[in-house]
């Protein structure tokens, strides 16, 4: 029997970058006709996105391989590298989000008005996870406040509770979490109403890949990862301070609050440096992740107990 | 060649380690390299102090006596990889400072109980020598040696305290490790009955004594 040597491949048969990128331009511009049906995978370009000043100074944009490939979203695996293997057909169309409670007009957005809630900017921002890692990412999106002044929360709206998707079917990783779902979060309302506070469709100027959260999250940048619940499906305006998941999980490590603050330790490490994605040595890491203007939001409240 | 596969896990690091270290990007580790290295050399020192414990059982159910002679190179070979697993928090997650790392077993239950187990096997792998097992004379040496339970069992209970939520890994190490513990303590139940009869023999040499 013949057995074919493989060609060896040498480094100039591989695919130009240009080319390939060129290509996906091409497919999701095409899609973009065709109901936006491209959305439903992310990576479609959201090119209209106004530029702002959030930034980080000289500190350096992750890669988006790290930000893609580095997760936690424990209904598709706990592992870092799970999500992005798990997530890769994750039905994001059809979508609803539903924003309800204690609002004169209560709303429902589909997969494509999604997109249209608000203009959409891009702000870049630190991301920084309980467990003492950060990256930073360029999100894309728009502040959580632009929707609550369209449903007009009434004066009983005192928190903000959101609910993500869960589908055991879609997720059967999800069992074996070792947490409640559907994962829920909460923020008071003039936590939700900050203009830090983002819900985020896209980030590196493309919709979120599903691992990252596809095809609406939130994202508080002051606040250690957990609480920007990703892939939203329920926003409701409540009364009195709504459960959230790792708080309901281990009460006594993850509080509602979860402000990043190097000053009060995880029971079980220091949140005192973080490692960035990249770096081979741990940093400072920043009272409110380097957001001070969050602050006044917290005074006169002692954060070792609210934390 | 037992050697060789034992040294496989360390060798699959290495060549992406240098990458990581000479040019900064290392994709086999992916996108947080230092903790890759910190799970990887932890759950190499976990399955290799188990691999470890399997020899007596093994050697006895297969009655293969000859297995013992791989028991040390494997108890070291689990030294070798809880020194990797040790000097990689030690250097990239505490920078070398002896103080931070001191404040961290102190506070923290999962590294307290980490370090206990390195602790551990510090006097294992230094009385692994044929000439200790003259110096402290078999009986005290075989009865130093079972500190390896504990220190597996710190290894199971330092893994089951570091993760957030899903212990399914560290409850399976844990279960393995019960099940080669039962064993032993089921052989120790019979073995007064069972040494009876080569005793009352007297002139039988006492195989029993075989270290375990």
């Amino acid at each position: 029997m013949l057995i074919k040597k493989p060609a060896d491949l040498r480094y100039s048969d591989i695919t130009p970058k240009q080319m390939y990128v060129n290509r996906r331009r091409f497919l999701t511009g095409s899609l973009a006709f065709g109901a936006l049906a491209g959305a439903a995978r992310g990576g479609m370009k959201l090119s209209d996105a106004k530029k702002t000043s959030y930034n980080v100074g000289d500190e350096k944009i992750t890669p988006l391989e790290a930000i893609t490939h580095y997760n936690n979203f424990y209904e598709f695996g706990t592992d870092k590298a799970d999500p992005a293997e798990n997530a890769k057909n994750f039905r994001t169309s059809p979508w609803t989000l539903k924003v309800e409670g204690a609002v004169a007009k209560p709303m429902t957005f589909d997969q494509d008005s999604l997109l249209k809630i608000a203009p959409l900017e891009e702000r870049i921002y630190r991301h920084r996870c309980v467990e003492a890692w950060s990256i930073v990412v360029p999100w894309t999106g728009f502040p959580l406040a632009a929707l609550l002044s369209q449903v007009q929360p009434t004066s009983k709206a005192k928190f903000v509770a959101f609910e993500t998707y869960y589908d055991p079917k879609q997720m059967p990783r999800a069992r074996w979490a070792g947490i409640e779902f559907p994962y829920v979060e909460g923020l008071r309302l003039d936590e939700a109403m900050h203009p830090l506070t983002l819900l985020a469709v896209g980030l590196y100027g493309e919709t979120l890949p599903n691992q990252d959260g596809a095809p609406i999250r939130l994202v508080v940048p002051w606040k250690y990862g957990f609480k920007s619940a990703k892939s939203l499906v329920k926003i409701r305006l409540v009364e009195k301070m709504p459960p959230t998941t790792w708080n309901l999980s281990a009460p006594n490590e993850y509080g509602f609050y979860s402000n990043v603050n190097p000053k009060v330790d995880h029971p079980r490490w220091s949140q005192a440096k973080e490692r960035r994605l990249g770096e081979l040595f741990k940093r400072d890491t920043l009272m409110f992740n380097g957001y001070s203007e969050v602050a006044s939001l917290y005074a006169g409240m002692d954060l070792r107990k609210n934390f | 060649m037992v050697f060789a596969a034992c040294l496989v896990p360390f060798l699959l690091l290495l060549w992406p380690f240098w990458k990581l270290v000479t040019t900064g990007d290392a994709p086999e580790l992916g996108a947080n390299p230092v903790e890759y290295i910190t799970h990887y050399t932890g759950t190499w020192t976990i399955r290799f102090l188990l691999i470890t414990l399997c020899v007596t059982p093994l050697r006895k159910i297969l009655n293969q006596p000859k297995l013992v002679r791989y028991r040390r190179m494997l108890g070291l070979f689990a030294f070798f990889y809880v020194c990797l697993h040790f000097m990689t928090w030690f250097i990239l997650d505490k920078s070398f400072s002896l103080s931070d790392m001191w404040a961290d077993v102190l506070k923290r239950r999962f590294i307290t109980m980490g370090m206990l187990g390195f602790a551990m096997l510090l006097p294992l792998a230094i009385t692994s020598t044929a000439g200790w097992v003259r110096r402290l004379g078999f009986v005290k040496w075989q009865r130093l040696h079972r500190l390896i339970y504990f220190a597996a069992l710190a290894g199971v209970i330092h893994y089951y305290w570091l993760v957030k939520s899903d212990v399914r890994l560290p409850l399976m190490y844990g279960a393995i490790l019960a099940v080669l513990m039962l064993y032993r303590f089921f052989m120790w139940k019979q073995s007064p009955v069972k040494r009876a009869a080569p005793r009352a023999a007297a002139t039988t040499p006492n195989t029993a004594s075989l270290p375990d």
